[in-house]
Parts: C-alpha cells; structure tokens; sequence
C-alpha cells in the first residue's frame, strides 16, 4: 500500500506487509503510448499486468479486452431483496397489528408501494458498494504488493508486468526493452 | 463525455494542484466563518434545550396550526439537498460535462442538508425521547407502526435518501482523496491514506468503481424524484384545502430542484473566489446552473398557476377561499414574497447578460432560497391558518423565538460541516474534472503552447 504505514516497532509492520512482487514498472506520459504498450504486452503474451491511470478511459478497457464488471449483479439482487424486504415488513407487520380502519384492506398494496420502492434503492445501492469493494479486494488477491508511484494518481500513466521467479533476469530485460520501445518514459525494477 | 477543453494551460496537474492546494492552511477568515456557524449552531441548540424543558408550547402554535417554522424548514432543507442528487447522478447519467466541476459541492450540501433535514422530525415530534416509536421494532405491546402513513413514508424515504447519497459521495471521493493523499504530508497523509482505502487507480478498481458509481447515479435518480414526491405527501395525503391536490408531488420536486440550484450557486460564488478556481469553475458552469433554475423556476410558476386555475376551476368553496385568503388574506406579505421571488425572479434569468453576471446570479440565488422559504410557509401556515371553518376560532400564527432559535441553529449545523468539508476534502472532483480535459497523447502535436502535448 502506498503510504499507510502502521504505528507499529519495525519487525511487527514487516508481519503485516504484504511482500513485494517483483516485476517491472513503467511511467508513461501519453495516453496513447501507454495503449500501444498494452497492444504490445498482449502480443507478447503478458495477461497478468496492472494498468494505473489517474482517469478511467474507456481506450484503457478497450485496450485490456476485460469482461464487463461482475457489481450488476449484486445491484441487481440487492435490488430484488430490497423490493421483498419491503413488502414482506409492510404487509406481515400489518397483518400482525391489524389497524382496522371502516372496511378500508389491512394490507394494502399502494401505500406499501412506496415503502418497497425506498428498500429496493437502499438494498440496491448499499449491495454494490459490497459488489464494488468485494470486487476490488478480490481483484487485489495477488500473494503480494506492487509498486505504485504517487504521481499516478496526479497525471502519469503506468503499467506493472510481474516476473515469475522462473523468469527473473531474462524475462525481466526482455519486458524492459519491450516497455522503452513502445515508449515509456521510465522503467524500473521493483 | 462531452470534452470542452478549457483554456490549455489546464492540464491534468494543474488540475490536481490547484484543487489540493485549496486543502489546509485554513486562514483567520475560514476560522471567522467557522465560529460564526457554530455561534448559530450553539442558539439552536440552547434554544432546543428549553424546548426539551418546556415543550412546544414555547414555539407559536395555535389552533390550528400545528404545523409551522419546523416543517418549514424540514421541508426547506430536505427540497435544498434534492438538487445536489440531480447535478450528481441525473446529469451523469445524461453525460453532461460541465457538470464535473460542480457536482462535488453540490453532493456535499446534500448530505448535509439531508443531515440538518433530519434533524427538524426528531425537534418537532416535542417528546423527542420517544422518536424510536416510528421504527418497526419488535416491542412487547406487538404493536407496528402504520405504513400507510406519510410520515412513516418520509422516515423510509430520507433515511433512504441521507444513506445512499453519503454512500455515493465518499464513492466519489475516493479517487480524489487518493490524488491528494500522493500530495499530502503530515496528519494530513495519515487521514487521506485511510479514507482513500489503498486506492491505486489500477485498471481492476476503475473498471468495478466505473459500473459501481454508474448504477448507484441509476439508483440514485429515481430516489431524487420520489424522496421529495414522498415529502410532498405529508401535505397531499391531508384533506386540507391547499394540501390536498395531485400537483403536490412533480411541484414539490421541481420547487425542491429549484432551491437547491440556487443554493448551489450560493456556495459556490465564495468557492469559486476564495478557492481562486476560476479556470476550473467557469462563467459556462454558472450559466448552466442559471438555466437549470430558469427550467425549474418556470415549472414551479406555472404549478402556482394551475393551483389557482384548478382552485377556481373546481367550484369547490372550501378550495376557493383558501386561495383567496392566501393572496388577500392576513399572510398576504408571504404569498406575495414567494409569488415574486419565484414566479417572476427566474424570468431574469432569460437574459444571456444575467446568466453570465456572477454578482447577479449570486444575488439572485439569494432570493430564490428566500422565496422557496416562504412557498413552504405560505403552503404550510397559510393554509392550515385559513381553514374557513375555523374562522370563529381566529387563529393568528406568529412564529416565536424558539422558531427562529431552530431556524438558525440549523443553519449554523448546515455551514459548519459544509465549512469543515470543504477544507478537508476536495470541494472540486479532482479525477472528473480531469475527464472532461482531452488527455495528454503524443501522436498529435498540439497548436497552441502549453503541457499537455508534445516530448516531455
């Protein structure tokens, strides 16, 4: 993580930090340098890369072909459950406490309508939050932590190609000189 | 989305720079404004303790008026927070640009608006320790509250309302807390790296936060139109002249989305100048605010004309003489007030040279606060005042100094928290004002000098 660091002694923090993967980082400037980078990686076999941007940019998704985001489907059942949440609270609480009122139903329907709709935006949204961070700390399954630079977030590009072990030194210079090809500003190791 | 590209020298740092430099080094005159909210703040809440020792008597009801200032202002605040939702969600969801370097102040005035709402149920109900009353908890009297009540629409709906737009504002935040904790230093660091939690901006979190944030602007969207539809049918639901009409629903939103936008051009005039983010926050964006309330001021002059029309229309005399003792009648001053300041204020802004004219808009906003005020009171009061088989009991509502108390301590609560977010947090979205920019490409060399082209 970039810049949490736990008020702990020094070997306890070293407990709690993910290790580090190795691989190699590149900054780019241009958005469009960057794209062509990816194009390369992906032709080149890498699948398993990181790309930061300090914007979404549909080019970015493009580029990486990924499949659409998995959160639909928690708003979708979120939304659902509220909607029965609500009709199940109104009408099984009315039943329960029947308020009797001159012939007029005790469970009835339009007035509950209301209630239904207001679960349904409540579970919807507060389900894809969990779709979202439940997505995210999943995507972010990797047994170790990768480098980020802070100027990512302010107006740089970056992408990060993890080297297996098997393919240190080799495999690492050849991703190298693939990133400074396409033109990346930087490349480092880390 | 919709890229106008503002002048060149704004580029993607210069964004992020200008914005997180608005952050700390909070000046004597912030610390001025600051205690002046809590000043306020402060009367509201001595003022609240003497109604918590000596009841609602101490504020002006009379038969039959019954509901007054509170619900006023209940309803003031909670129409203000509607407009921030719209400008947030509806317009992302219209892919509307100019609304990138706006919508960050207008959701921070939602939520704390919808908090200062929320806080005028729980003073008006008088015995506030018993509020738990309206929640459906298991209790040994098996009893359950009566969903089939507005008022019990109104606790789902803004409880609704306060949880999804706080969810969706610190959603928005995160990218941006993320572009300041990388500038950040000292405590300041500390705090934005634990609210940024660990955002990277790498593709995996942009790609579920994007559809994330896209279904909770759809979320959002409804909510915005049926939360002040439901506030709406707190009066609609009655039977008293006035209140009782099918209007109710679209002109309270509309009302609602009105006074939010002047709210929002209040606010952020004084962001604009004393944050110095002219190139970021331009004349184009004030004019567009100007004519989201000329569209929802026009709506909200001819719902005044249908009410009269339909009043007379309907040859019911109950109905009649309510609108008439509203124009003539003892509360005349109000219903003239709130006819001029929203029927015939947003007409100015037709004129190009008024949308343009920061000082006018902000004036103008003013009023469209004040007008909305009174519109809530005249249909409140006036028409619980003038309910014409009363007339032998004379009621004569004046608010007292327990009223006007709450008013301004709910007022000082609202600027307090907006004060202490918009030195904190960035008041400006960082990450989609940046959107809107073109982004910094190689491949083409740009004609006009500036950073966002060309070898580095």
């Amino acid at each position: 993580m970039s810049a949490l660091r736990l008020p702990l002694p020094a070997s306890l923090r070293e407990l709690f930090k993910a290790p580090p993967t190795p691989g190699v980082l590149a900054v780019f400037s241009h958005l469009d340098t960057m794209l062509d980078a990816i194009k390369e990686l992906r032709a080149a076999g890498h699948a398993d890369f990181t790309v930061y941007s300090p914007i979404p940019r549909h080019e970015i998704e493009g580029a990486l072909g990924q499949p659409v985001s998995p959160v639909r489907m928690f708003t979708l059942i979120g939304g659902i459950a509220g909607c029965a949440v609500g009709a199940w609270l109104t009408l099984w609480m009315s039943y329960d406490w029947p308020v009797v009122v001159g012939g007029k139903p005790v469970g009835s329907v339009p007035p509950y309508v209301v209630i239904m709709f207001e679960m349904t935006i409540l579970f919807g949204a507060l389900s894809t939050i969990l779709g979202i961070v439940f997505n995210a700390l999943f995507a972010a399954r990797r047994s170790g932590s990768i480098p980020y630079d802070p100027r990512f977030s302010n107006d740089r590009f970056g992408i990060f190609v993890p080297t297996g072990s098997d393919k240190a030194g080799g495999g690492a210079a050849k991703i190298e000189s693939l990133l400074r090809a396409s033109g990346a500003d930087e490349v480092r190791r880390g | 989305m919709a890229e106008h590209a503002p002048a060149t020298r704004v580029t993607y740092d210069y964004v992020t720079r200008t914005i997180a430099r608005t952050l700390g080094g909070p000046t004597r005159g912030y610390f001025l404004l600051l205690g002046a909210a809590i000043a306020l703040l402060a009367v509201g809440i001595v003022t609240l303790l003497f109604l918590l020792r000596y009841g609602l008597g101490l504020a002006g009801y009379s038969h039959p008026v019954y509901w007054a200032v509170y619900i006023t202002c209940f309803v003031f605040w909670v129409g203000i927070a509607h407009s921030g939702t719209l400008i947030s969600a509806i317009l992302f969801l219209f892919r509307s640009g100019w609304r990138t370097a706006v919508y960050r102040t207008a959701e921070a005035m939602t939520v704390f608006a919808v908090m200062t709402a929320g806080l005028f149920p729980l003073i008006h109900i008088g015995r506030q320790w018993y509020f738990y009353w309206l929640i459906p908890y298991p209790n040994e009297r098996g009893l359950w509250p009566n969903f089939k009540s507005p008022l019990i629409w109104d606790e789902f709906a803004i409880g609704t309302y306060f949880t999804v737009s706080t969810v969706f504002l610190i959603m928005g935040l995160i990218p941006d807390i993320a572009a300041v904790r990388d500038l950040a230093t000292g405590w300041r660091k500390k705090l934005y790296a634990i609210t940024s939690l660990g955002w990277t901006g790498a593709n995996e979190q942009w790609r579920h936060y994007t559809r994330g944030y896209l279904y909770l602007a759809a979320l959002a969207t409804p909510l915005v139109l049926s939360v002040h539809s439901v506030v709406s049918w707190d009066f609609a639901m009655a039977i008293v002249p006035g209140w009782h009409a099918t209007l109710f629903a679209p002109y309270f939103v509309a009302g609602a989305i009105y006074s939010g936008v002047g709210m929002v051009i209040t606010l952020l005039v004084p962001i604009r100048r004393l944050f110095a983010l002219d190139e970021i926050i331009t004349v184009h964006h004030f004019e567009n605010l100007a004519k989201l309330c000329l569209l929802t001021g026009s709506i909200v002059s001819f719902s005044y004309m249908t009410e009269n029309f339909v009043a007379w229309f309907s040859g019911n005399p109950a109905e009649r003489a309510a609108f008439w003792y509203r124009a003539f009648g003892p509360y005349w001053w109000a219903s003239w007030t709130m006819n001029i300041c929203n029927g015939l204020l947003p007409w100015l802004l037709w004129s190009k040279k008024v949308r343009t004219n920061i000082t006018a808009l902000f004036v103008i906003s003013i009023f469209v606060n004040i007008g909305m005020w009174f519109e809530r009171y005249v249909i409140i009061v006036v028409s619980l005042a003038g309910e014409p088989y009363t007339t032998w009991a004379n009621a004569v509502y004046n608010p007292t100094w327990a009223d006007w108390g709450i008013m301004a301590g709910s007022f000082g609560w609202f600027f307090m928290w907006f004060l202490l977010f918009v030195k904190n947090f960035p008041a400006v979205s960082i990450s989609e004002v940046k959107e809107v920019l073109a982004p910094p490409r190689r491949g083409q060399v740009r004609a006009t000098a500036g950073g966002a082209g060309g070898p580095r």
